[in-house]
Order: structure tokens, then sequence, then C-alpha cells
């Protein structure tokens, strides 16, 4: 059984159902992330592992011992908010030490441990200040210090980059992952930010609705969405309509393309259907691998820095595609015709 | 512009010499005492008098002790109503406003009633029970104040987060509520406890109609048998009153300083 096990949870408050049959194992060590727009339940589903909300139903265990009535106070879970909540009475150094403390261990053992985490954030000068003095970044490192400072046997951090700077939130999010690895602490993270869960993350869960639409490696969410939601939310996407000409082999036409996705189709033949493309799988002109070509016309181009986005019209559909930027060759105008090329192999075919 | 200068000028000077004029004829009689020169000596005698030195010690003592019962009940109660019960809040805040609408006479005429030697819990009949019936009493007086400053405390921090981070850390209700609530409201809850003194200590009505022998009495026992000396009473009893607002001040002055850099 996985170290932290959710088991069949349920939340609804009064007769809306937040959370509907939520399961997930986390092994031991692992950082997983919940993924998903605002309102979904993810902060739900974290208040009910940490004790804050109980379930409708369900249970929740920790490293084989059921939680699930356990009060918040006796679990022995880290807890990260967005708003940070320190102590603003005591200084970062008693912050950090509070759940010693409430622990009683004696001082010489508290002032240890607080220099300790306090190096593992690499605030060490700072103990003796309060937190009002700190900045908002300062301020979330020694929140997390204090989160972790009873070596908790769980760690829960509810969407702690989202009042910070774009820059902030880039280095924080790395130095969480680096002290997560560190420490070997098993993690939930909760974000609405894609590219942060995708970046960080030994697993994500994304939620949609109070469900755990799909549960895999960032790289098999972003590559292989397992519905349309989860498709559509990681990454951007182009939707490709397509006539079906059979569905046993998956032949579609693209326009007046034929194309063969060698996968069995729900859909009958004659049937118009939506087929999904990352658009950094779709080529400008022709490339190696990718044997179905597309006339069209550039219809905007968009400078990214490194990467340009470049928007086609094929057949009355609109296409993005992104490029690498390459000094020596200036981007397509506007207007020009122009070939793209892609591979039947990238075309995702969506569960609804 | 001017014309409307002068006029708001005018009406603080008219409301200065309203509140002011009293005041400044009260020092100056209480200072005439000895015939044809200014002296302290009615305060000489005021001070001296060991009736006021008992009365006033007994007024100070009971402020306190009604300031320690007002924080206990009412910290908890506000805490747990913003935290738990939110939608109980203008029922708690109806029920604190209560003592400002009814009035002190009524109330002790009440307790009176329920608690006379012959009821079932004859709190009147010792001394014991009339001092604790008095602190009550004053416990209700105060409420209004008390409630009122305390909530306000409890708005500007975020307690729903706080009271969660100490729980994931492994506190419970009573340290929750002595180590992380009380010292963030803690300049709110010392607002309060001004007021609440210098309405006890004053106090008349309760005290008078339960026979105990405090300041408010005494004050009133002096204004009706001596000329020079109720006036020097009422000068240091405004006194106090004042020191207690200046210092409401001060801690509500330091607050905003310490939350604006927050
Ligand atoms: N205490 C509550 N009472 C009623 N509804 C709630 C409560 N907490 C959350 N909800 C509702 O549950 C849904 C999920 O909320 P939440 O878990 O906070 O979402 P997320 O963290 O994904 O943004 C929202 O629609 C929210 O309005
Ligand atoms: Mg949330």
């Amino acid at each position: 059984m996985a170290f932290l096990d959710i088991h069949h949870l349920e939340k609804a408050f009064g007769a809306t159902r937040v959370v509907k049959d939520f399961n997930l194992g986390i092994e031991k060590g692992e950082f997983v992330s919940f993924l998903g727009p605002s309102g979904c339940g993810k902060t739900t589903v974290l208040r009910m592992v940490a004790g804050f909300e109980t379930p409708t139903s369900g249970a929740i265990r920790i490293d084989g011992r059921d939680v699930t009535g356990l009060p918040a106070n006796r679990r022995k879970i880290g807890m990260v908010f967005q708003a940070y909540a320190l102590f603003p009475n005591l200084t970062v150094a008693e912050n950090i030490g509070f759940g010693l403390k409430v622990a009683g261990e004696d001082k010489a053992s508290i002032a240890r441990r607080v220099a300790e985490m306090l190096e593992l954030i690499g605030l060490p000068q700072l103990g003796a200040r309060y937190p009002f003095q700190l900045s908002g970044g300062q301020q979330q490192r020694v929140a997390l210090a204090r989160a972790l400072a009873p070596r908790p046997q769980v760690l829960l951090l509810d969407e702690p980059l989202s009042a910070l700077d774009a820059k902030i939130r880039i280095s924080l999010r790395e130095e969480i992952r680096r002290i997560q690895q560190d420490l070997g602490i098993t993690t939930i993270f909760v974000t609405h930010d894609q590219e942060e869960a995708l970046s960080i993350s030994d697993r994500i869960v994304v939620m949609h609705q109070g469900i755990a639409d799909q549960v895999g490696t960032p790289f098999d969410i972003y590559n292989r969405p397992a519905t349309r939601f989860v498709a559509e939310f990681v990454g951007t996407l182009n939707l490709v309509d397509v006539d079906v000409v059979e569905a046993a082999n998956g032949r579609v036409r693209l326009g007046e393309v034929p194309v063969v996705l060698n996968r069995p189709l729900s859909a009958r033949a004659g049937e118009r259907i939506s087929l999904a493309l990352r658009p950094e799988t779709v080529a400008l002109g022709r490339t190696e691998g990718h044997d179905v070509v597309l006339a069209g016309r550039i219809a905007e181009v968009h400078f990214l820095g490194s990467v340009i986005r470049i928007r086609v019209t094929v057949g009355g559909q609109s296409l993005s595609l992104d490029t690498f930027n390459q000094p020596d060759r200036p981007p397509p105008a506007v207007g020009a015709s122009v070939e793209v090329s892609i591979s039947d192999r990238d075309l995702l075919v969506l569960a609804a | 512009m001017i014309g409307k200068r002068f006029w708001s000028l005018f009406a603080v000077a008219l409301g200065g010499i309203y509140f002011l004029l009293p005041l400044a004829g009260m020092v100056d009689f209480s200072m005439r005492m000895k015939r044809g020169e200014y002296s302290f000596e009615a305060y000489r005698i005021v001070l001296a008098d060991p009736q006021f030195q008992q009365t006033f010690l007994y007024s100070v003592v009971l402020a306190l002790l009604t300031i320690v019962l007002g924080i206990l009940l009412v910290v908890p109660t506000a805490y747990f109503v913003r935290l738990r019960l939110p939608g109980l809040r203008p029922v708690i805040e109806f029920i604190t406003l209560l003592p400002l609408v009814i009035p002190p006479i009524v109330i002790v005429f009440g307790y009176i009633r329920i608690y006379n030697t012959s009821s079932i819990l004859p709190l009147t009949g010792t001394w014991l029970g009339t001092n604790l019936l008095l602190l009550f009493g004053y416990a209700t007086l105060a409420l209004p104040y008390m409630y009122r400053s305390v909530d306000t405390g409890l708005r500007t921090i975020d307690i729903a987060s706080l009271t969660e981070a100490a729980q994931s850390l492994g506190a419970g209700w009573a340290r929750i509520l002595t180590v992380v609530i009380l010292p963030n409201v803690f300049v709110s809850v010392l607002s309060g406890a001004f007021l609440t003194f210098a309405i006890v200590i004053g106090e008349y009505v309760f005290a008078a109609l339960l026979n105990v022998n405090s300041f408010g009495p005494y004050m009133v026992w002096m204004g009706g048998n001596r000329a020079y000396e109720p006036s020097a009473l009422a000068v240091v009893a405004f006194a106090i009153t004042w020191a207690c607002m200046g210092l409401i001040q001060l801690v509500t002055r330091f607050s905003k300083f310490s939350t604006a850099r927050r």
C-alpha cells in the first residue's frame, strides 16, 4: 500500500458535491501536484488530508494508519498556505520553533533545529526578524521551514507561490523541489499553474469539477492527455476537425488529405470529429517523419523570444505552430503561402 | 471661503467653551479652600482621607478583576464566533450592546430580585457573594466596549489561517488562544481594558444598591457633605478617566504603527 493513501474520498457542502470519489496513492518521498482550475476542489482535498475538513465519506491512511478521524493537531502534517500565515507576534526563529515547542522539545535542541532550518532555506541571519520585516518570498520560505521543522510525515502546500512575483515564483519553486528532494519528504503541492506543476512534480493529478481526471508523470500528462479537459488545460492545443472515413483503422480525412491514425475510433464513418495537436508538433515546411503535408497561409506571427508562435490557416481551419527562433532566419510574413507538416502519431484522439 | 472657516472655528470654540468652562470653574473652585489664595488644600485633605484610600483601592482592584473576567469571557467568545459561527455575529453583537440599552438600575434590581437572601442563590447575603455579584455586573457593563474592541482586533488578523497553521504544528485550543490569538489582539484588548477601568472606577448605581463602599458612592457621599473637597475629587476622577483615554490613544497609535509596517 502507498505511504499516503486516499481512498474513495468524497466531500459535499450541503447539496454540492465538491470532491467526487477521489482515489490516490502517494509513495514515500514522492512529489505530487494537484493541478486544476480554481474551484475544482484541490484545496478541499488538501484540507481533508490536513484534517481541517471532515470527509463526507472515504478514508485517508498515512503509513498504514487510518487518520480520517484524527484531529489536525495530531496528524504530524506540515502545511504551507498561500497567505504565509506566519505568527505576526513571533520572530522568524520563534515561528520556526513553534511546532518543536508544542512537541515539548528542550530549548537547546529547538535552537539547533531552527538554525538548521534557517540554513536550509538560505536565510541564516534572519532569525531575529519579525515577519513584517521580510519580503513575501522570504516569508514563504520561513513558512516552509516552520512546516518542516517538526519533521512531519507529509508536507502540504496550497498554492504557496501564487502571491509572489513571477521571478521569485520560479526560483522559489525550484528551491521547494530541491529541499523536498534533500529531505525526501512526501509532498502534495496544489497549483492552478500548469507550468509550475509540469516543472517540479514526480506525478500530477489533474482535477476537474471534483474528479481526478488523470494521474501521471508530467511527460504523460502533457503528451498523452486522457481527456479533452486535460489536453486543453495543460499546455496549448490545436483542435483539428477531421472526417472519419473508416473507424476500425482510424482512417480520416483532414480537408482533402487522407490520414491514417492506426487507432480505432469510437465515431462512425462519415462523422466529423476533433483531433488535438500540440503546436510544437507542427513543422513549418516538410520535415522527416512528418508525412502529412498541408498547404496553408500565414495568418499571424507572434515573436515570443526563443519561440515563435505562428498561426496558419489550413483548409478553413486554424493551426498554431511553434518554431524556435533562429537569428539568421526571420519568420515568414503574414499572408505568405506555406506548407506545414505533421506526423499522424502526434494527432491525439481525446475522450470526451 | 473665509466665512466658512470662521464659522467652523466659531463652532469649535463654542463647543470648547461648553465643555471647558465648567471644568475650569470646578478646578478653580477646588483650589479656593484657603481664603484669599490658591492652594491644593482640598486635594491634600481628600488624598489623606483613609476613606478615599480604602474605597479607591477597592474600586481599582474590582476594575482589574473586571478586566480579567472580561478578557476571559470575551476573547474566546469573539474568536470562536468569528472562526466557527460567523452567522451568529450579529446576534452576539446585539447581546453585547444590551447593557447600553438597559439602564444599570434595571439590571441591578434584577440581580437583587434574583439573588436576594430568600432566593435559591442568596448571593447578596454574604460579603463574597455581593462582591461577586458586583464583579459580574461590571463585566456586563463593560461587555459592549470589550467585545467591540476585541472583535475589531480580530478582524485585522487572519484568524482562520493562523489557527490552522498552529493546529498543523500540533497546537491545541488553549495554546492557540493564549500564544497565537491573544498576543495579536493585545492592543485591542488593552483599549477595551482602559474603557472598562474608567467605567468601573466611578460606577455608582450598582455599588450603592448593593450597598458596597466603593469609590462611586464615596464621591457621592462627599458631594453631599463637603464644599471644596468634592470638586477636588471630581477633578481627580476626571484625571483618571482622561489618563485612560490618553492611554487608549497611545496604544492604538502604537498598533497602527505596527500594523502599517506589517
Ligand atoms: N466551506 C465551504 N462551504 C461551501 N462551499 C465550499 C467551502 N469550501 C469550498 N467550497 C466550494 O467547493 C468548491 C471547491 O473549492 P476549493 O477546494 O477551494 O477549490 P480550489 O482549491 O480547487 O480552487 C468551490 O466551488 C467552493 O466554492
Ligand atoms: Mg484553492
